[in-house]
This record gives C-alpha cells, sequence and structure tokens, in this order.
C-alpha cells in the first residue's frame, strides 16, 4: 500500500495529536507530558526524515481534502516546504527539552504544552500548505495559539502584550484573507506552482494582482515584522523564553517571512513579480527594516528586547533576498530562514539562561557572565558573531550570497544595506560579548540560583543553546555538503528558476 | 416514504413528550431526557431520509393540497432539523445537570419539548398557515421558557419579547390573509408558481418579512433580543439564540426564495444586506461594550443574523448555476454554525455564571482559570463567532466574501472585515481574563454533564462544519457534492 499522501498529514498530527491529549492531562502528570512531547517531537523528526529523502529523489507527498465545493486543504512537500519543516521540527525537539526544563515548577503547564504542540502544528501546516487557503487557515490558527503562549505568565504585562500582539496579527490576518480570496475570485482554484500560476492572466487585471500584492504583503508583514508592522514584537518579550525563542526563530515570525517567499516565488513566479513593478517596492520596505530594526536594537538596554528588534532586522534579510531577480539571491534568502532560525533560537536560549540562572535581564547588568557561565556565553558569542556575519558561522553565508546575488542583478545599493547593517549588528552585539567576557564580574548576582549536578545550570537548560550552537557552526563549516542548508536551499532556487 | 411517517413521528413525539412530563411530574428528568433522545434520533431520520430522496412530503389525514395538513421536508428544513436534533440533545443533557431544583426542572421539560415540537413543526410546515400557528406556538414557548427565572428583569424583557412576538405574528398573518384573497392556496409550493408581482404580492412580502423580521431580530427590530436572551436560563439562552431566531430567519429565506422570488427586487434585497450590515457594526460593537458575558453573547446574536442578512443581495445579483449555489450553502453553513456554536457559548456562560455567581466579564478571572473545559467551550465556540478557520462560519465567509468580489459589491468587504475585527476584540476580551495569577486547576473537565455537552457543541461548530462542509451541499441537493 501506497502511503504517500497521507505523509504530510501525519507530520501535521505528530504533534496535533499528543498536544490534544496534554490539554486534558492532570497538572500533576509530568511524566507522561513529558513522554506525550518528546514521543511526537521524535516521530515527527523521523518523518520528516523520510520526507527530506522522498523529496530529494523527486516523490510528491500530497494530502488533499475537500473542505467544501471549490475549497481544498492541500498539504504538498516541495523543497521550499521541507526546508522550513525540518527546521521547525529540529528546533521543535531542541525547544521542548528547553522548555520542560525551563518551566519545571511553574504554573499550567498542561495548558502551555498544549498550545505549544498546537502552535508547531500550525507552523508546520503553514510551512506544508500547497496552496493560499491552506496557507491562511494555519497561518490564523497559528495566531491563535501563540496567543495563550504569550499571555501564559498572566501578569498584567503579559496580557497586554498578548493583546498588542493579537490586534496586530488579527489586522494582518484581515488583510490577507481579503487578499487570497481576491486572487483566488480572479485566478480560480490554483495550488502554488513553482514559478508561479498568475502570468496567463489577462493584461487587464494585472493592477489588480499589483492590489493584491500589497494586501498579501502587508498581510504577512505584520507576522514578518516588517516596518512598519513591527511593533508587536517587541511587546510581546513578556513571553517565557521558550515561547520568544520558537516566536522569532521559527513560528510566528518565520511564518510571515515565509509567506513572503511563498507569495513571491509560487503565486505570482519571481520573474512575472518583477514584470508588475512589485521586487522593488518589496526590496525598499525589506531595507528600510533592516536598517531601523539594527538602530532601535543598538539603545535596548534589556537583553530580549535587545534581541527582538535584532529579529525585526535578520527576518527582513529573507524578504531582502526575495526582492532581487536571479538564483544566488533567492538562495542567500532561503538559507537565511533556516541560518537566522537556529542562530536566533540560540541567543534566546542563552537569554533564558541568564535570567533563570542569574536573574539577569538586563545588557547593563552582564559584565562577567561568561566567567560564571562560560559554556552559555559560548553558545551566545557563537549566535551573536553569526549574526554580525563572521565567517565560518552560518550567518556569513546567507550574507554572501545576498551580496554576491545583489551583485549579479546589477542591485549594487544591496551591499550597501548589507555593510551597514553588519556594522549596526556589530556596534550592538560586540559590547555585550566585551561586558561578558572581559569586564569583572560583581560580587552577588541579582537572583542567583544553584541547580545540583556539575553544569553552571540546569541540565535541560545546558544543552539546548550548545546544540543550536553547534548547528551554526555546522551550517557554515560544511555549507558545500550534501543536505546542507545552503545545498537544499540551492535545490530550491534550482527548481524554482527551471535550471 | 416507508410505512412509518417520520415527518408527522418529528413533531408528535415531542409533544407527547411534553404531555409525559406534565402527567408524571416525579420522573421529569428522565423522561424528559428519553423524549429529546427519541424526538433527536427521528429528526436524524428524517435528515437521512432526505439525504436519499431530496424531498419527502406528506398528507396528514389524506385531504391532499391545497386543503389538507402537509408536511414536508426538502434539503434546507432537513439541514436546520438535524440542527435542531443535535443542539437541543445537548442543551436536553446539559439541562439536567444545570436545573438542580426540581420545581425549575417541572417547568422547564414540558414547555421545551413543546417548544422543540414546535420548532419541527415550523421548519417541516408545507403551508403558510400551518407555518403561522407553529411560529405562534414558538413564540409563547419560548417567552415562558425564557421568565423561568421569575426575576424581575427576566420576566420585564420576556413580555416585551412575547408582545413583540405578537405583532410579528399579527403582521405575518395579515400577508397570509392577503396572499389567501389574492390566490386562494396557503401552500407554498402552489402558491411560488402562482405568484405574481403586484401590489398585492408586495405587500403581503412587506408584512410577511417585516413581521417575521421583528421576530429575528433583524437590526433595528433587534431591540428586545439583548435583555431577553441574556436573563434566561442558560439553557434557555441557548435555545433561544440558536434554534428560535434561526425559525424566523429560515421562514424569511423560504418566502423570499421560494414562495417570492418574482415579487422580491434588487432594491429590496440590497435594504435587507443594508440592514445586515448595521447589524454586524452594531451588535458586535454593543457585544464589545457589554458588561455581562451572557449579554455579549446575545448582542453576538444580533450581529450574527446580520451576517446572514448580507447573503441577499448577493443571492440576488448571481446568477444560477454554481456560484450561487456555493453562497446558498455558505449562507446555510454559517446558519448551523452559528447555532452550534452560540449554543456552546451561553451554555458555558451558564456554568461560568453559576460558578461564580455572577456572569460580569471584568471579574471572571478566577472562574475562567478554574474550569478549563468551559473556557476552552468558550474559545471555540468564539472561534466560530469571529469566523476564524477551521469553523464552519470561516468557509462561510470565505464564499461571502468571494462572491462580494465576484459581484462587484466589494463595499460588504470592509462590514465583515470590521465585523470579524470586532467579534475578535469581544471574544478576547472574556478569553484574555483566563491568563492570570490564580492557581492552576487541577483537572480539565469538572462537571462532566453539563461541560461536555457544550464543548462538544463547540467542537462542532469549529471541527466538524469547517472541516467537511462539502455533505451540506449534497443536502441541500445543490451542484458540487460529493
Amino acid at each position: 500500500m501506497n502511503l504517500d499522501h497521507l505523509l504530510p498529514a501525519a507530520i501535521v498530527l505528530s504533534s496535533l495529536l499528543p498536544g490534544a491529549f496534554i490539554f486534558v492531562l492532570k497538572e500533576e502528570s509530568h511524566v507522561l507530558r513529558g513522554v506525550l512531547n518528546m514521543t511526537g517531537a521524535i516521530v515527527k523528526l523521523l518523518l520528516v526524515g523520510v520526507m527530506i529523502w522522498g523529496v530529494f529523489n523527486g516523490h510528491v507527498y500530497e494530502t488533499r481534502l475537500t473542505l467544501a465545493p471549490g475549497l481544498d486543504l492541500v498539504l504538498n512537500a516541495d523543497a521550499l516546504s521541507v526546508l522550513f519543516v525540518t527546521l521547525s521540527t529540529v528546533l521543535w525537539l531542541v525547544t521542548t527539552i528547553y522548555a520542560i526544563g525551563y518551566l519545571e515548577r511553574s504554573p499550567n503547564r498542561s495548558r502551555f504544552f498544549g498550545f505549544f504542540s498546537l502552535c508547531v502544528s500550525a507552523t508546520i501546516g503553514v510551512a506544508l500548505a500547497g496552496n493560499l487557503l491552506t496557507f491562511v487557515i494555519f497561518y490564523e490558527i497559528l495566531t491563535l495559539a501563540t496567543y495563550p503562549l504569550v499571555a501564559h505568565r498572566g501578569t498584567p504585562e503579559a496580557t497586554r502584550g498578548a493583546k498588542i500582539y493579537l490586534a496586530y496579527t488579527m489586522g494582518g490576518g484581515a488583510l490577507l484573507l481579503v487578499g487570497a480570496i481576491w486572487l483566488q475570485v480572479l485566478s480560480g482554484p490554483a495550488d502554488f506552482v513553482q514559478g508561479g500560476f498568475l502570468s496567463g492572466l489577462q493584461p487587464e487585471v494585472w493592477g489588480q494582482l499589483v492590489a493584491i500584492f500589497f494586501l498579501l504583503l502587508a498581510g504577512l508583514g505584520v507576522k514578518a515584522a516588517l516596518f512598519p508592522f513591527h511593533g508587536w514584537l517587541p511587546q510581546s518579550m513578556v513571553a517565557p523564553a521558550p515561547v520568544s525563542a520558537l516566536l522569532h526563530a521559527v513560528a510566528v515570525v518565520k511564518a510571515g517571512a515565509f509567506g513572503i517567499v511563498r507569495v513571491v516565488y509560487d503565486v505570482y513566479g519571481v520573474g512575472f513579480a518583477d514584470a508588475l513593478g512589485l521586487l522593488t517596492p518589496l526590496g525598499i520596505i525589506a531595507s528600510i527594516t533592516i536598517l531601523y530594526g539594527s538602530i532601535m536594537a543598538l539603545t535596548q538596554d534589556g537583553l530580549k528586547k535587545r534581541l527582538a528588534y535584532s529579529t525585526v532586522s535578520q527576518v527582513s534579510y529573507i524578504a531582502l533576498g526575495a526582492s532581487i531577480l536571479g538564483p544566488i539571491a533567492t538562495i542567500g534568502g532561503v538559507v537565511h530562514l533556516v541560518h537566522q532560525g537556529i542562530m536566533k533560537i540560540t541567543l534566546f536560549f542563552c537569554a533564558g539562561n541568564y535570567a533563570e540562572t542569574l536573574g539577569v535581564y538586563k545588557v547593563s547588568e552582564m559584565d562577567g557572565v561568561g566567567r560564571r557561565m562560560p559554556w552559555t556565553t559560548l553558545a551566545f558569542s557563537i549566535g551573536a558573531l553569526g549574526m554580525i556575519g563572521i565567517p565560518p558561522i552560518a550567518g556569513f553565508v546567507s550574507k554572501w550570497y545576498l551580496g554576491l546575488g545583489a551583485v549579479a542583478a546589477d542591485a549594487h545599493w544591496v551591499l550597501l544595506i548589507l555593510a551597514a547593517s553588519s556594522l549596526l549588528n556589530a556596534a550592538y552585539f560586540l559590547p555585550i560579548l566585551y561586558r561578558a567576557w572581559f569586564r569583572p564580574p560583581p560580587e552577588t548576582w541579582p537572583k542567583e540560583h544553584h541547580y545540583p549536578g556539575r553544569f553552571e545550570t540546569m541540565g535541560a537548560l545546558f544543552w539546548p543553546p550548545l546544540i543550536t550552537a553547534a548547528l551554526c557552526l555546522v551550517a557554515g563549516l560544511f555549507a558545500a555538503a550534501p543536505f546542507s542548508p545552503l545545498e537544499w536551499a540551492r535545490l530550491i532556487a534550482q527548481r524554482e528558476y527551471g535550471l | 416514504m416507508g410505512v412509518i411517517d417520520w415527518l408527522a413521528l418529528a413533531v408528535i413525539v415531542p409533544l407527547i413528550g411534553a404531555l409525559a412530563v406534565t402527567a408524571l411530574p416525579s420522573r421529569v428528568r428522565g423522561l424528559g431526557l428519553f423524549a429529546a433522545c427519541a424526538t433527536a434520533v427521528i429528526a436524524l431520520r428524517v435528515t437521512l431520509e432526505v439525504w436519499q430522496a431530496a424531498l419527502l412530503r406528506s398528507d396528514l389525514g389524506g385531504w391532499g393540497a391545497p386543503l389538507g395538513l402537509a408536511l414536508q421536508a426538502d434539503g434546507l428544513s432537513a439541514a436546520l432539523l438535524a440542527m435542531t436534533a443535535l443542539v437541543g440533545l445537548a442543551i436536553s443533557i446539559s439541562a439536567t445537570g444545570y436545573f438542580r431544583n426540581d420545581d425549575q426542572s417541572r417547568h422547564f421539560w414540558p414547555l421545551w419539548l413543546l417548544l422543540w415540537a414546535a420548532l419541527n413543526g415550523l421548519l417541516l410546515a408545507a403551508d403558510l398557515f400551518n407555518l403561522y400557528v407553529t411560529l405562534e406556538l414558538v413564540g409563547l414557548t419560548a417567552a415562558a421558557l425564557g421568565a423561568l427565572t421569575g426575576t424581575r428583569a427576566a420576566v420585564a424583557a420576556n413580555l416585551r419579547y412575547l408582545l413583540v412576538g405578537l405583532l410579528g405574528s399579527i403582521s405575518y398573518l395579515l400577508g397570509v390573509a392577503l396572499l389567501y384573497t389574492a390566490y386562494g392556496t396557503l401552500d407554498m409550493t402552489l402558491l411560488a408558481e402562482a405568484m405574481q408581482p403586484g401590489p398585492v404580492s408586495g405587500s403581503a412580502l412587506v408584512l410577511m418579512v417585516g413581521g417575521l423580521a421583528l421576530k429575528a431580530a433583524i437590526f433595528p427590530l433587534h431591540f428586545w433580543l439583548p435583555p431577553a436572551h441574556a436573563n434566561a436560563p442558560a439553557p434557555v439562552s441557548a435555545v433561544l439564540s440558536a434554534l428560535v431566531v434561526k425559525a424566523a430567519f429560515y421562514l424569511i429565506l423560504r418566502l423570499w426564495l421560494d414562495v417570492f422570488a418574482p415579487v422580491v427586487t434588487p432594491v429590496a434585497s440590497d435594504l435587507l444586506g443594508i440592514l445586515g450590515a448595521l447589524a454586524v457594526l452594531w451588535g458586535s460593537w454593543r457585544a464589545l461594550r457589554a458588561e455581562r458575558l451572557k449579554l455579549l453573547a446575545a448582542y453576538s446574536t444580533v450581529a450574527q443574523i446580520g451576517y446572514l442578512c448580507l447573503f441577499f443581495p448577493l443571492l440576488q445579483a448571481t446568477p444560477e448555476g454554481t456560484p450561487r449555489d456555493d453562497l446558498m450553502a455558505a449562507l446555510v453553513l454559517m446558519a448551523l454554525t452559528h447555532g452550534f456554536a452560540k449554543a456552546g457559548l451561553f451554555l458555558a456562560a451558564g456554568l461560568v455564571q453559576q460558578s461564580a455567581g455572577h456572569d460580569r466579564i471584568a471579574d471572571l478571572g478566577g472562574t475562567a482559570q478554574h474550569l478549563p473545559a468551559t473556557t476552552f467551550t468558550i474559545a471555540l465556540a468564539g472561534t466560530a463567532l469571529i469566523g476564524l478557520p477551521p469553523s464552519g462560519s470561516f468557509i462561510g465567509k470565505w464564499f461571502l466574501l468571494s462572491s462580494a468580489v465576484a459581484t462587484g459589491q466589494w463595499w460588504w468587504i470592509p462590514v465583515i472585515m470590521a465585523g470579524t475585527l470586532l467579534a475578535a476584540a469581544y471574544v478576547f476580551r472574556v478569553l484574555g481574563r483566563a491568563f492570570n495569577l490564580e492557581p492552576t486547576p487541577r483537572v480539565f473537565v469538572t462537571q462532566a454533564r453539563t461541560e461536555v455537552p457544550a464543548l462538544l457543541l463547540a467542537l462542532t461548530s469549529v471541527a466538524v462544519l469547517g472541516l467537511v462542509a462539502s455533505p451540506l451541499w449534497r443536502l441541500l441537493g445543490l451542484e458540487g457534492g460529493p
């Protein structure tokens, strides 16, 4: 029996079903909850492994469910979705371990892990969505599933942050919905196709297509934190560290950026989008966001806030890559989807470790943390240097390909943006590293915890940042190896441009 | 049809049930629940027969049209009959736990079963006079049920509801009389064939739809609904909002699309659409400002009826064919989704109210935290009310918006989106309270008999109606079904 058509659904369900069980678990059932979480994460990883191998060899995996006549829920594995699915699955596994450690002894864990699983399932759904309807469905479920995670702490700041998050994302969702429906009226029901499916439409409707593009871009830009829709992201920093980590690296922000990539490549087609004159505005918005986020990050003293503005800036590299016509820039943008994810999650794990172990929340309190927590600070340094673009860490590879792509497309101004942004990255990350490694530690830390065992912090918090930091190095060092993110991005670009 | 007349049974069984619980008040719960189960099974059986045969008709007493007492079920009535059956059953189970006091139980069950019989009668009636009788019966029993708590506010609100209902019925009856004078029959099928545009038909349309609009709480005739629904006991509020209002709307739909099709003008349809738009905005706004959970739910019903009215101008502008079929099915889908979601929401609100002793939204925090399953119900029902995926109303709105784009009536789009965002705001105003510093609840479900039916209702509106909507197309006899 051929089960290929069930594989995408199984990958979504592997976190959805454990999540549903976790909701109804008693709060005290630590062990069962942990087992459900880890089983889901590992099963998903195995299924994704099968899918990577299959897609590489040209297999087609498609789950199709008719919701109503003309409205199909399609989950489809192409090279681009596999990239995002793999990123989400690997980082979900690591974050689950981290979250189990981080939330030990804190209240409402059944609720937390239930929504956590739902959030990941929605992200996977976004990744595997085979048409705009499916994309919108999972995109909205993601909005809903993330709200309880941001509000989780239940403090007034948390509910306020969650409210702001919701206001932005609901507004964005409404624009996206209108855009998607308008598009479907013009094009009829259509699945995502490499190279897009709109270029065959009559020139009379091209004006409408431009309007639709900006509706979609605004809807997706809210989650991707494009300027001026980024306001919710720093506010949602009130969430627990594992949520911030997942939100910034994989789930919400990345779903928006991924959506922009989808729309440019597989709805409009990058060539057709260029012909409609859509790429230049996209590039300008992305560039403004890159510089704006970096400048804002400079002035933040809260560590998580600084990282949040850095996310605003870094995620727009992905949109920037999509806005430059040519396969090399495409590689740079798409690979940054992965690279930004692993680097940013490392940084957030470390920020969480400082907060949990030492009570350090601000950059100004970080003097000498490198002596007290060398391993965590090492991981943090790798992530930070990668963000700046120092070889051989993953971030360098992204910037290199973006730069090459810009030159190939004669868009030399992009080089200026990249240079300015890298300088700004250095300006807000290097002082942290200097403080951490070279300043003397204070007499006492704000709120220090001593954990039993030989590590500088709890084991479940200790390993995740080291693992993801190692991934940042591996992705950079072995960028040319088969199945590396870069090679996979190359495969995507080849298929996208029909090379 | 076989030997058994399922259509007649769908009306007679709840009626017998009502008599039985009145005769044997000591066994009111058991008998009532048994009658509810039997009624639900029969109604689902009718739906199944319509699924297979498309149209059922039964002439009681063998007189035949145009004289006799005819019952008829097509896809539209079968869909609503099934919704009434499932929602009614869930409400019945939940009511056995909600009314702990025997006195309230003894009053609730006979009236509720009588109302159910009248609802089934209304959905199955084939002629306008029977419709009048059932409509009147629905109005009377609904007002009596609404006043069950006996508080001054409840009695006042439901007395007003009763009077409004009577006014609506009289207006409807005048229209029926006009039609009978002009055409000499009250059978809907025969009338639809004979219908000619003209002053008499036009006046009849205005009188009948006007009267029904009052009962269906179409803006600006909704004024009676919020106090009546908010002050009733929770299972009754669920019946009123999910089923009773929907019955009046069903009748408008029937008249508008079937009986009066040649008489209806684009201007009239636009007028209904504009009223619907105002209802969406006004109802959602008032729900956002409501201080009590049940009042919020009641205003949200006003808004949801508004969405249903938005379909009329779009149906008018869409020629026969697949797009019109899709629109029709989307309309029914939204009505069904609202029925399930709103019943779930009211039942949940009742549990919150019982547990906290009040339903002031600002002070609900601890209660919401202590009742995880009920909070979940509110969240799921809220998802359906906002129209977010994967609920049935998301599918409904998708077709609604598509049609607004396709017919060029783009001005409805901002209204729909504004209503959606307002709904999100009022739903999350409640849900936001569930996140607080109260201690963690130990178990998910605390009182299964009342919490589980509400949860299942809300879950149906979100996960069933939104994910497998296609069978509805086939039940309604439209193109595109499986």
